[in-house]
């Protein structure tokens, strides 16, 4: 399976990262080339095998349900562009 | 319903509803959930997603989920996993919530709803723990928005249902049912207004007799049992008119608006979301141990739908009475209080619980936790009503003071010598003056005016200025017109 230009246009765009026509086709052939990677691998027979969720093993560790944090808001919206009673600001989200 | 199945069409609806856990710290951070606190004073360095931070996951919220799946009867996984659901909105800082997609926590479950005379059980699909988002605020603020991240990180349970919801009245009866479930377990606090507890209803339609099912549409963030209603209502009716007329349903995702009663498309088909999930690299999957779930399953308390069973065989109760006393746990708590007060008369309990009480709690809108009658109280005057020291009518009397304050029952009756008069002795002597006094009565009930025996109860009545026992009256009247 081959990616299109199209397809690198919507994963950029669902990430929200900008390129321009020349980075679309570079990447386009990066792309292609981890994607015939991952089609060598999906031909080995993993039947039987349980998908791996991490590549750590073991299982999560838990906290206790304690409120213990102490938040400095000052601090927190100091590295805001705009911040009002406490507020973040952000453009206009348009519903 | 009768409306859409009349003009040939079936509504297929599933519910997915979020469920706020009622833990004091957030899933993924140790800043509180506490409700209403000042903007951005609970989000910590997580919930804000600064660099280099770590998600640790809350035990208490792991917790509840297992006792939902044990109240479900649901598959609790042993091994589950986060994953995270990418997209963008300012109040969502990490550009992805942490969910669970593929491995959810609960598998599966059931719950028994009842519209009507009608029974139903309603399969689920599953029941996820994921972190909720911050809040927008669109008032003006120079033109932009404004971001409280204090709700970020809070986490919830969002339940699913399969779609086998056939009304809005059905859609409606499975989340009252959950509500009161999720609130009887203490997972969650139930408040739809703070937004604790919230619906997205997927609703399509079919033509009867069809295998396949219609296109759906999701309408987001119903938080009233009434605005669950009416958007389903109204989404079932737009369908089946877009359809008749030749049109098709659009899959999307729809907003009621209760000022207009209608919903309305909340994003362009354009931007159909793509949320690629993927497993969370930060978390490990979630592993849960027998032990853990038998030592949930020890402190679990008994179920509604058990202690329903319970309350019609070991009380005798109609499925209906155990039905109402069984909606809330407070409202149950209350009537076993009461009955071990007074064990021998459960249904005097039940009838004065759900009437007088809840008359009076809706008159007033209290809740019963607040009632300024404490059930071993009622129980004291419900003991005088069953020892034949009250009729119902004083009862009331003194049910009305004691809600107002006045102390216990037997004080008050003493206070306002309010005991009834059963002493068959002296209510013969009072029945006697009567039927000497009103010879015209006597007269018309022997000649077959039913309405005179009345009369002569009242005036009886009048005698003692209500205090005769009106069982009483009423007996040794009929013995003694009949014997005379």
């Amino acid at each position: 399976m081959a990616l299109t230009l199209d397809d690198v246009a919507r994963i950029a765009h669902l990430a929200r990262i900008e390129i321009t026509d020349e980075e679309a086709r570079r990447t386009l052939s990066q792309l292609n080339d981890i994607f015939a990677l991952i089609e060598k691998m999906q031909a080995v027979d993993t039947s039987g095998v349980e998908p791996m969720a991490h590549p750590l093993g073991g299982a999560q560790r838990l906290r206790a349900d304690e409120a213990t944090e102490v938040i400095d808001r000052a601090a927190a919206l100091r590295n805001a562009p705009a911040q009002q009673d406490g507020l973040f600001l952000v453009p206009k989200v348009i519903e | 319903m009768s409306t859409s199945l009349a003009r040939g069409w079936e509504t297929v609806i599933g519910l997915e509803t979020h469920a706020q856990l009622s833990t004091r710290s957030k899933i993924f951070s140790s800043a509180s959930t506490a409700f209403g606190a000042p903007p951005n004073t609970q989000a910590s360095v997580i919930d804000l997603a600064l660099p280099g931070v770590l998600p640790v996951l809350n035990r208490g919220a792991v917790e509840r989920a297992i006792r939902f799946g044990l109240a479900i009867g649901a598959k609790i996984s042993p091994r589950s996993i986060f994953a995270r659901k990418n997209y963008f909105y300012p109040d969502l800082p990490k550009n992805y919530q942490i969910s669970q997609y593929e491995i959810p926590v609960v598998q599966g479950g059931t719950v028994a709803i009842r519209v009507g005379e009608t029974e139903k059980v309603v399969n689920l699909t599953r029941a996820h723990l994921e972190e909720d988002a911050g809040k927008s605020l669109h008032e003006d603020f120079q033109g932009m928005s404004g971001i409280d991240l204090n709700r970020a990180g809070t986490p919830l349970l969002e339940i699913v249902s399969e779609p086998e919801l056939r009304s809005s009245a059905e859609a409606v009866a499975y989340a009252k049912t959950l509500h009161a479930l999720v609130r009887w377990i203490g997972i969650c606090d139930g408040n739809m207004q703070e937004g604790s507890f919230r619906c997205d209803a997927n609703v399509s339609v079919r033509r009867i007799g069809d295998p396949k099912l219609g296109t759906r549409c999701e309408i987001k963030n119903l938080n009233s049992f009434r605005f669950l209603e009416r958007a389903i209502e109204y989404e079932i009716a737009r369908q089946i008119d877009l359809i008749e007329d030749g049109g098709h349903v659009v899959q999307e995702t729809r907003l009621y608006d209760p000022d207009r009663d209608e919903t309305r498309p909340m994003r362009s088909k354009e931007d159909a979301q793509d949320y690629r999930y993927f497993p969370d690299p930060d978390l490990l999957p979630l592993e849960i141990q027998p032990a853990w779930i038998e030592e949930v399953k020890r402190a679990m308390p008994e179920l509604p739908q058990a202690m329903r069973e319970r309350f019609v065989t070991q009380y005798g109760l109609t499925p209906y009475d155990a039905a109402t006393l069984t909606a809330s746990r407070e409202m149950a708590d209350y009537f076993e209080a009461m009955v071990a007060t007074l064990p021998k008369e459960p249904k005097l309990c039940a009838n004065w619980l759900m009437g007088e009480v809840s008359a009076r709690l809706n008159r007033e809108d209290v809740e019963l936790e607040a009632a300024p009658v404490k059930p071993q109280s009622l129980a004291g005057l419900l003991a005088r009503i069953a020892d034949g020291t009250l009729s119902g009518k004083m009862a009331r009397e003194v049910f009305d003071a004691m809600w107002a304050g006045e102390g216990e029952a037997d004080a008050i009756i003493e206070a306002r010598g309010l005991r009834q008069i059963s002493d068959a002795g002296a209510i013969e002597k009072i029945i006697d003056e009567v039927l000497a006094a009103n010879p015209k009565s006597v007269e018309e009930f022997r000649a077959g005016k039913e309405k005179a025996f009345n009369a002569l109860v009242g005036q009886a009545m009048k005698a003692t200025k209500g205090k005769a026992n009106p069982a009483q009256v009423n007996e040794i009247l009929k013995k003694k017109l009949a014997g005379g």
